[in-house]
């Protein structure tokens, strides 16, 4: 059973979390105390149907002004795949939540109101997607029961979106009608549309090919810790352990450890369940070599013959995260793979409009929730990809060294 | 389908033990919460294979409400003995004996909450800066809302609205003096996923887990173990039942399901086929709909 991550936004009405809910409820992923529970807070407030979601909204405040502020987790499997929801606010203050979302998903389910079509809100969350470069895109035409389940409504809607999306750098875009409310294509096909020849939502999600999502061709050990037993029996094992980051690694390979540049070969790669030949992304293992050369946290272990930028000076796309902006000439702490080391923000080159995706060059001040291309520079060598190769060792983040408080996230750029 | 692909649970093992690793390099002293029941044997199961050959590098933590199940505290002893580390246990009797914590009263008394003082004082004493957790984002709904990595504050409490972004597998674990973070390496676990992952692992689990014969009282929709705490409503009778329990906690809040699978397919075949979640026996989460984040705010795991 494959496992697929999938992110989804949307504004307050347009009915997000009764879609999260049809979903799992209609794939019997909810279960009975807790639809229980859901009727009983319905009826307390008066409703006249079940609010699905009343699910989803678990926090004290979410539930009192019904609305989604955090990213929830939500979960559901069928026979064919597991789902993992990460189920994130649209209003316009919460990109960064969308960010994060984002930034573990293979796939955005992006929802449009059939009665409003494209909005800023459906532009937003689809630039971010294209930014944080999710392979697929599944755009929702919703509350088609609203606009007498009409063809000409969707394919008006498809139009629009087509247009907006080509200037997205995702290819894989496929756009399904349904009502949430009434349960249209969204597990079972809809007696409504007979228009619509398409796959349902939940088809769609059990189906779609995401085996070459993960990067299988650039070899990258980050090493998170070095496991050293001394006891008797493993009196002289040096494992290092961590989790491939992209490629495949074979006994007997030629390594370089970064930033040393020292080399050697891979003698075994090790697992509780015994030694494994090979090794790939995403895969935790621990790795031993022929020679005993100084590596520690932080080190990447990479392929001889393909290895990644050692470079101080990087180009990123950032996602500001905090209400204050950077103060002028801030260090920060930069974490990126298990490496961490000090770096400021050198210039700032331009600012995104989300909802325009135009470069604005004459402001330079940095708020919560704009997207920023900047140059860092950083005080020891960082070992990267570009975002775009590989989402691991691409990604960054930036930790004020005052609050200790996550300021930003960033993508690494060519 | 290619070779080169990991199945489900695999994944997210190597997703767990990517989080545990990590708990070890950015922190000093660590620990993992060990409650006896399933999630936290699978946590220390995973963090077994995060460090082998090596030991595990950090004490297990168990808040011994002293409501406990007598096989809950068996089946700890031997697990510490067997893995050759430290365990730290911190007790609510204590906790209460020194005016810490005060115990309930009434009809649904319990020790749930109690543990939160005896938890928080256990992480303060032995200075913990990374408690380890079993918690699963599927369990609860202010679960849900959990990072892997989970800051507290110098009062060891949860902020939920003011939590730090967490980013692809990058986790920031920087703290002020006094503050500790609370890590949930199965954050993405289904109770599905750990069942079929001690079935795959063959781990081993306490034998409450399975069928046996107990006497019970059915009270609030639940089978309630009889204990020396249990005191008997009007017109409640005890029966001896053929029954299991899907979760452990204190054995006074506690329910289980009347159930004939004593093996663990059989039991991953029940819980497949189960349309109530494993937390409805559990009368501590039945308070209001906002009782887990309630406690979870204050420190509770």
């Amino acid at each position: 059973m494959e496992l697929l991550r999938f992110t989804t936004a949307g504004s307050v009405d347009d009915g997000k979390s009764t879609l999260i809910g049809r979903l799992l409820y209609d794939s019997k992923s909810i279960f009975e105390d807790q639809i229980e529970a859901v009727r009983k807070s319905s009826e307390r407030k008066g409703l006249q149907h079940v609010d699905l979601s009343l699910l989803t909204d678990g926090l004290r405040s979410e539930r009192e002004q019904g609305i989604t502020i955090d990213v929830a987790y939500r979960y559901f499997a069928t026979p064919k795949r597991k789902f993992i929801i990460a189920d994130t606010p649209g209003h316009i203050q919460y990109t960064r939540n969308m960010v994060t979302g984002a930034s573990t998903a293979n796939l955005a389910l992006v929802l449009i109101d059939a009665r409003h079509g494209v909005i800023e809100q459906t532009c937003r969350h689809s630039f971010i997607a294209s930014l944080l470069q999710l392979p697929h895109i599944i755009v929702c035409v919703n509350k088609m029961d609203l606009v007498d389940y009409s063809e000409d409504v969707f394919n008006n809607i498809v139009e629009q979106y087509r247009e907006f999306a080509s200037k997205l750098s995702i290819n894989d875009i496929r756009y399904i009608p349904i009502s949430a409310l009434k349960g249209d294509n969204v597990v079972n096909p809809s007696a409504h549309m007979p228009w619509y020849k398409g796959a349902s939502l939940l088809d769609t999600l059990e189906t779609l090919h995401i085996g070459s999502d993960y990067n299988h061709i650039d070899a990258r050990f980050p090493v998170q810790t070095v496991i050293r037993p001394h006891d008797n029996e493993y009196h002289d094992y040096r494992g290092y352990a961590g989790r491939i980051a992209g490629g495949i690694f074979k006994t007997g390979d030629n390594i370089v450890a970064l930033p040393s540049g020292l080399s050697s070969r891979i003698k075994s790669i090790d697992t509780f369940n015994g030694p494994v030949a090979e090794a790939f992304a995403p895969m935790s293992v621990s790795i031993t070599l022929e020679d005993d050369i100084d590596i520690g946290r932080g080190d990447m272990i990479v392929a001889e013959d393909n290895q990644p930028t050692e470079t101080q000076d990087l180009d990123v796309m950032l996602c500001w995260m905090r209400a204050k902006g950077p103060r002028p000439g801030a260090k920060y702490f930069i974490k990126h793979t298990s490496r961490e080391v000090m770096g400021i923000i050198k210039e700032v080159v331009y600012k995104l409009d989300i909802n325009t995706m135009e470069k604005i060059t004459d402001d330079q001040n940095i708020k919560m929730n704009d997207m920023v291309r900047v140059k860092i520079r950083t005080v020891q060598p960082l070992m990267v990809d570009e975002y775009r190769k590989n989402r691991v060792t691409g990604s960054l983040i930036l930790i004020d060294d005052t609050t200790n408080e996550t300021v930003a996230a960033g993508t690494i750029q060519d | 389908m290619n070779k080169y692909y990991l199945n489900h649970l695999q994944e997210l093992e190597a997703e767990a033990i990517y989080v545990i690793r990590e708990v070890v390099a950015q922190f000093d002293r660590p620990a993992i919460l060990f409650s006896g029941g399933k999630d936290s044997i699978v946590v220390t199961h995973l963090a077994r294979k995060a460090f082998w050959p090596a030991r595990i590098p950090m004490p297990l933590i168990h808040i011994d409400t002293g409501h406990n199940f007598p096989e809950t505290i068996e089946f700890r002893d031997r697990l510490v003995e067997e893995l050759g580390i430290q365990l730290i246990v911190g007790s609510v009797q204590q906790s209460i004996n020194e005016g810490r914590a005060v115990e309930e009263t009434g009809l649904n008394a319990s020790r749930n909450e109690l543990q939160i003082v005896t938890l928080l004082d256990a992480i303060e004493k032995n200075k913990i800066d990374a408690a380890i957790g079993g918690a699963r984002r599927d369990e609860e709904k202010a679960r849900a809302k959990e990072r892997f990595f989970s800051h507290r504050d110098e009062f060891g409490q949860w902020d939920p609205k003011n939590q730090r972004p967490e980013l692809w597998n990058i986790f920031n674990g920087r703290k002020r003096m006094g503050e500790h973070f609370r890590v949930f390496p199965i954050s993405n676990w289904t109770e599905m996923d750990v069942w079929n992952y001690i079935l795959s692992e063959n781990i081993p689990i306490p034998s409450l887990y399975f069928a046996h014969q107990r006497e019970a009282i059915y009270r609030d929709g639940t089978w309630l173990p009889i204990s020396e705490y249990t005191e008997l409503r009007a017109g409640e009778k005890i029966e001896n039942k053929l029954m299991r329990f899907r979760t452990l906690g204190d054995i006074t809040i506690t329910g289980g399901i009347e159930s004939e699978a004593d093996t663990l397919e059989k039991i991953v075949n029940e819980v497949a086929g189960s349309r109530s979640t494993e937390r409805g026996n559990r009368s501590d989460d039945k308070r209001s709909d906002t009782s887990m984040e309630d406690r979870k705010r204050q420190g509770y795991f």
